[in-house]
């Protein structure tokens, strides 16, 4: 189960502290799909960092009783002089898994070949957010963090990722944080609009839709 | 492949396993990072701080014919620059070592004070295998006598090891609130080697200048460790109280600024 207890975040800027997230109350058990409806700007990325632990919340609590993801298909973690097999190795060092036991899918999902073994540096940006999102799959998590959907790379691809999370993993736990309502209807069970630095829960994600059409900003 | 360890147990044990391991591959990312997997490979953490003694060492030999002291220069330069290596390095590395990994925090487990502790272990490990290395070297072929009492040596260069460990999470932490405790700290160390007492003993001082210098915590790191090397043969001035307390107090404030420094993290 991941809770967050009256979550609070402000960042300080030029124009004194702004308040992004004010008392988020949520709930993640295992298994639980929920999808995050925001405009541009409403804090849901800050919600997922907080999440994931990358930052800590200026107030309130945030527990983590399963073991959550990173964003998923977050590159920003590379470091560009290491091959892409060193950046894996350096990722299951961190979560104590055998490299062994999972290079051979990271080879087989990511099409790269002799590229695993080059610096990250000479990568192209889909052939970044392969091995991203394998290394991603590599490691097995509780819940999955995914911060709007994979953009980038052919509908191939897409289609794989697709498989690898939504089917293969269709028992973990997911949040998903969207401006597009139909992503989040058709991977939800239910869903939260983030509005104001407030988190608005709604059962169904049909009715979250009706009150983020109607929430003006 | 499951994580084995369910994530309720949050027991002391599980920590520290948690904490070395993430320490390890953050030692593994940074050594392949710094000096790649080419030719000397990690052992570039030693061999680099070994050059720099070396040179140091060959300079001071050649300029020191008249330093107007009886003592061995060439254990007189390997005490001196060693020990500068070892509290200067440290800060070096950790200021401004935050915003390269900061992704690296998205990964729960890997703290700011990760980073600190990497950096601070690498600098560490290299400076201690370059002292011992050069010194079991100059012993050997005759270039210097074996210090006198090496306990000392060991305890001297650990308080000097805990000095610069303390200083660099404080300067490391700073360098999040801003980028200009990175520039201030650059001439700080440049003003404060020339003071560090590695060019000199503080009984060639004046004696006021003696009181004013050993208010510095190196100097007397620097002149326990000479006692510890040259014993009675030359006669030295530090105070251990008064250093282990300044490193108390600095240790202290160095946890308080990188806890307060981790909440201030802003990611992208």
């Amino acid at each position: 189960m991941i809770q967050l207890e009256n979550v609070s975040k402000s960042y300080s800027t030029r124009q004194g502290p702004r308040m992004i997230l004010d008392g988020i109350n949520l709930q993640v058990a295992k298994g639980q799909k929920i999808g995050i409806l925001g405009r541009n700007g409403s804090g849901k990325s800050t919600l997922i960092r907080l999440i994931s632990g990358a930052e800590l919340p200026t107030s309130g609590k945030v527990r983590r009783g399963i073991s959550v993801s990173w964003p998923l298909a977050f590159g920003g973690a590379f470091q560009a002089y290491l091959t892409g097999l060193d950046n894996l190795r350096f990722v299951c060092r961190i979560y104590d898994v055998d490299y062994h036991s999972v290079v051979s899918f990271v080879e087989e999902f990511t099409e790269l070949g002799l590229y695993l073994r080059e610096p990250v540096l000479h990568y192209s940006s889909g052939m970044r957010a392969r091995l991203a999102f394998a290394i991603s799959m590599a490691i097995e998590f509780d819940c999955f963090l995914i911060d709007e959907v994979i953009a980038v790379g052919d509908s191939r691809f897409h289609e794989k990722c697709h498989t690898e999370l939504f089917e293969k993993r269709k028992d973990r736990a997911l949040i998903l944080v969207s401006h597009d309502p139909n992503v989040i209807s058709a991977q939800c069970d239910s869903a939260c609009v983030l509005s104001n630095g407030k988190l608005h829960s709604f059962d169904h994600v049909d009715e979250a839709y009706a009150f983020y059409l109607a929430s003006d900003l | 492949m499951r994580l084995t360890h369910p994530p309720s147990d949050t027991s002391f044990a599980r920590s520290l396993r948690i904490q070395l391991r993430v320490i390890g591959a953050l030692l593994m990312r940074e050594i392949v990072t710094r000096y790649g997997r080419d030719n000397l490979g990690f052992l570039w953490v030693f061999v680099e701080p070994m050059l720099f003694t070396l040179g140091v060492t060959a300079l001071w030999t050649a300029a020191g014919a008249n330093h107007g002291s009886s003592l061995p220069i060439v254990a007189f330069a390997l005490t001196g620059y060693s020990s500068v290596l070892l509290w200067r390095n440290m800060p070096g590395r950790c200021a401004m070592a935050i915003p390269p990994n900061m992704g690296l925090l998205y990964h729960h487990n890997v703290r700011v004070m990760d980073l600190f502790i990497t950096r601070i272990l690498l600098e560490f490990a290299g400076a201690t295998v370059s002292f011992a290395v050069l010194s079991a070297l100059f012993i050997t072929i005759g270039w210097m006598e074996a210090p006198v009492d090496t306990l000392e040596v060991f305890f001297a260069w650990l308080l000097l090891a805990w000095f610069g460990a303390s200083l660099a999470m404080i300067i490391g932490a700073l360098t999040a609130y801003s980028e200009m405790a990175e520039r201030l700290w650059h001439p700080t160390a440049y003003l404060l080697f020339p003071l560090s007492g590695a060019a000199f003993m503080v009984e060639w001082m004046p004696r006021q200048f003696q009181e004013l210098l050993l208010y510095l915590p190196m100097v007397n790191g620097v002149e326990l460790l000479r006692n510890g090397y040259f014993g009675t043969a030359v006669r030295t001035h530090f105070d251990i109280p008064y250093t282990v307390s300044v490193c108390l107090v600095m240790t202290l404030i160095a946890l308080a600024l990188v806890r307060d420094a981790s909440s201030r993290v802003e990611i992208e």
